[in-house]
Parts: structure tokens; sequence; C-alpha cells
């Protein structure tokens, strides 16, 4: 593997604002979502995922602003997601100067959209956000409604299926382990890279630099963290080290 | 100020493109208006998704017309990613019948790698005397893609990455050039590289 680990932190947008709380002390504001991205570019984040939570159209007309202005002053890949659920909801978000798109809730709903939009721009556009969760019965589900509702889909066929479709890459995020700081769920990440040759990005759980280590070893091509690093728990550089010294590429 | 037209055709997310060519001090236009394409400093050509749909609409919009000018003429030209991609004679990917410009031999195939497609920073193995990645020979670059050229037949700088085998990451053929990486979303390197692209012109 010469393609390095990517290290990416995610922001939570609602209305223009990141929320879940950041605590740097050198930002002016840390609501300001540029203003962050911009931090987390020089700091040698390897791509950007913003995760539109607003609720209302009005609030999201804010998000594509937001996007537009972080694309023009941060120069690595953004990712956009939330609410998507067409081709004119993609090509607005890329037209706002998103790279790539989640799909999550739109894709359950109806899964020929991905090749939908695989056939007008591309799989190398389209993440499958997939949020996980135990069955109870050994397995793995899909919910929806941040982890609360079951979707009735079995998790990694669901990812197989999604990649067979057309995304280029998983967004693979545990319920389970999100907001522990207890480390990714590893057995998830081995059981989707069994089945999907796209790349998948683990999300949930990361509190130690030795777990992005492990997500990776299990399989992870980019490992995705909100919460240590708005809370300057971890930085990025310090994720890279841990990785660079258990072998793995980094840029 | 170098004058440089960013080639309008319908394809992609060209607003990061256009921001990082103004960063490094160039004066930018995005149109597929030919004569202003055929007239300024260097023409960059985006490209993203499909190869096929992508040098459709390149030929059928004229855009090729004006790379085929500049070429003869030894005007610059910068291809990225598809756009790259667009100036070999064609591409395995599905959805065939628009070949591509046949600038160069060769034929752009799908990747063999354990994971496709190959998204992320990636080192590039540098031709000796390459003016474009002059200072950033040890950067790593943003890739994302799962189709690229494998060879290169002619005499021209020829600079090859690799995602499970190795590929053609960039050429620098007099003044047609081109890169399979973003340098628009490569943050330093990509605008150094860019820099470098604009000092030719």
């Amino acid at each position: 593997m010469t393609v390095a680990v990517r290290v990416i932190p995610c922001l939570d947008v609602d209305a223009g604002r990141v929320v879940k709380g950041v605590n740097f002390d050198n930002l002016r504001d840390a609501g300001d979502p540029v203003e962050l991205a911009t931090t987390y570019d020089e700091q040698g984040a390897d791509e950007l995922t913003f995760l539109d939570v607003t609720a209302s159209f009005a609030g999201r007309d804010t998000t594509y602003d937001v996007v537009g202005q972080t694309a023009e002053q941060v120069f690595i890949p953004l990712t956009v997601g939330g609410g998507v659920r067409s081709v004119q909801d993609v090509d607005r978000l890329l037209r706002a100067g998103a790279d790539k798109v989640g799909i999550n809730t739109g894709a359950i709903h109806r899964p020929e959209v991905i090749g939908e939009i695989r056939e007008r721009f591309g799989a190398q556009v389209l993440v499958l956000s997939a949020d996980v969760r135990r069955d109870g019965r050994g397995g793995f589900e899909v919910t929806t409604h941040g982890g609360r509702k079951s979707a009735g889909l079995e998790a990694i066929g669901w990812c197989a299926r999604a990649a067979e479709l057309g995304a280029g890459e998983i967004l693979l995020n545990s319920m389970d382990a999100d907001g522990t700081a207890e480390g990714f769920d590893l057995e998830l990440i081995e059981a989707v890279r069994r089945e999907v040759d796209i790349p998948i990005v683990a999300s949930g759980g990361a509190g130690r630099v030795e777990d992005f280590v492990a997500a990776v070893e299990a399989g992870a091509d980019a490992v995705l963290a909100a919460t240590v690093f708005h809370f300057g728990q971890l930085t990025i550089a310090q994720v890279k080290d841990a990785l660079r010294a258990a072998g793995y590429p980094v840029r | 100020m170098k004058r440089v037209v960013v080639l309008d055709y319908g394809s992609g997310n060209v607003r990061s493109v256009v921001r990082m060519l103004e960063r490094v001090g160039a004066e930018v236009t995005l149109t597929g208006d030919a004569s202003a394409a055929l007239a300024a400093d260097g023409l960059y050509v985006p490209g993203v998704g499909n190869f096929h749909a992508c040098v459709g609409a390149l030929v059928d919009s004229g855009g090729a017309a004006v790379v085929r000018s500049r070429v003869e003429a030894g005007r610059p030209v910068l291809g990225v990613c598809v756009g790259f991609q667009s100036f070999f004679e064609d591409s395995t990917e599905e959805g065939g019948g628009r070949p591509g410009l046949g600038l160069w031999t060769g034929q752009v195939s799908r990747l063999r790698a354990p994971v496709v497609p190959h998204m992320g920073w990636s080192p590039v193995t540098v031709a000796a005397g390459s003016t474009l990645f002059r200072g950033v020979e040890d950067e790593r670059f943003y890739f994302v893609h799962s189709f690229a050229p494998h060879s290169f037949d002619a005499p021209a700088l020829v600079s090859t990455a690799e995602h499970g085998e190795r590929f053609v990451a960039a050429v620098e053929d007099g003044a047609l050039a081109g890169t399979q990486f973003h340098p628009e979303k490569s943050g330093d390197a990509g605008a150094h590289l860019l820099t470098n692209w604009l000092e030719t012109l």
C-alpha cells in the first residue's frame, strides 16, 4: 500500500454553524465551519467531511454557502453529506464546491439512486454513508434516525450491494461505538472489508491514537473522527505519528 | 499576469480549480468559448466521471478542436484526471463509443488493485528533468480514479505512481501536459505544481 491512510475530521453543520462542541483556544469563532476547516487543513487533515444536520430547507441553503466558502479557501477534498436524495441534490452540492457527496437514508429508500448518480457523475463522487449497529443476533443492521430506528437491512450485504450499484466509497459509522471513545467496531470493519473492494472510511468510537491504528489493521483505508479532534484531545499529527510508527504510509 | 482559461464543457466541480489557479496568481476565466480558450496563455482541461461521457462533451462542445489547435500551435494545455485521460486514444471504461482525442498513443484501462477507486494521497516517481514537479518531487498528490493509462511510448517526460500496479501519473510532452491526480485538491504541493505550470506559459 503506497496510498496514504487518510485522517479525516468530521464537522456537523446545522444551518451554516458547526454543532457538537468545538474547543480550540486559537479559534475566533468555533462555530464557523470555514475557520475550523482552514485550521484542520493547516494541521494536516487529508480530507474534510461536513455532515449537514439541518432540518429546514432555508437552513440548507446556508450550508451550501458554507460549502462554497470552504472550497474557496481550503484546497483538500471536501465531502458533504446529509439530506441527499437525488441526482439534483448531488449536482447542487458539487456545484457548491463539494468533491464527494455522502448519501444515507436516500439510498435506503431508493437504492437505484446510487446507479443514477454514478451514471451522471461517476462512482468517485459518491460515498455511501451507513449508520450500523449490532443486531443482537451476532450480525449487523443498518439504522436511520441517528441509530434509533432499524432500517430492516442487513448491514454487510447492504454495503456490498451499494458498492455494486456504484458507490465509490463507504463511510462506515458504528452507532454502538459512536461517542464512546472506546475504539472503532473492528469486527464491523473486518466484516465489510471481506465483502467490498471500494475504500472504507471507519467512523465512530475513536478515543486514543491506538484506536486509529487498529481500525486500519482491520481494513479501513481512512479514519474519521469528530469529538477527539474538536476538543483537542488528539491532534491529526498525533494520529499520523501513531499510524506511521505502525508502518502505515501517511501524508 | 498569466491568463488561463479553465475549459467549461459541463464537467464536474470546476469551482475549486478556478480558485486554486487564482491563488497561485493566474487571471482565470471559466468559459467554453473557443476564441477565449484559443487566446489564453494556458488552457486547463478538467474532467471527472465517465471517460466516454467526458470525451463526448469535450468533442461536442468544440473543446476538443480548441485543444488540437493549441497543441498544433505549441500553446500550453494542461489536462487533469479524465481531462488528462481524454488525450489518449481510448479507454476500456464501460459506455464506450467515444474514443479519446488520440493526441497520445495508448489506452486508459482499469486499475488492478485490491481496493479501487484509488482514492487518496500518493507519492509520484518523477521523471528526470520534470518542470511541473520541480521543488515538489517528494510530495504526495491527491488521486481519485479507477482507470489510468499504464504506458507511454513516445519521447516525453513521464512520471508514474503506484496503486496495485504502476500507472502514468503525469506526462509533460512539450506544450501538452496532464496529470492523473488533482493538483487543485493537493494542497500546497498542488499549488506549487500549478505555479510551475504557470511559469511555462
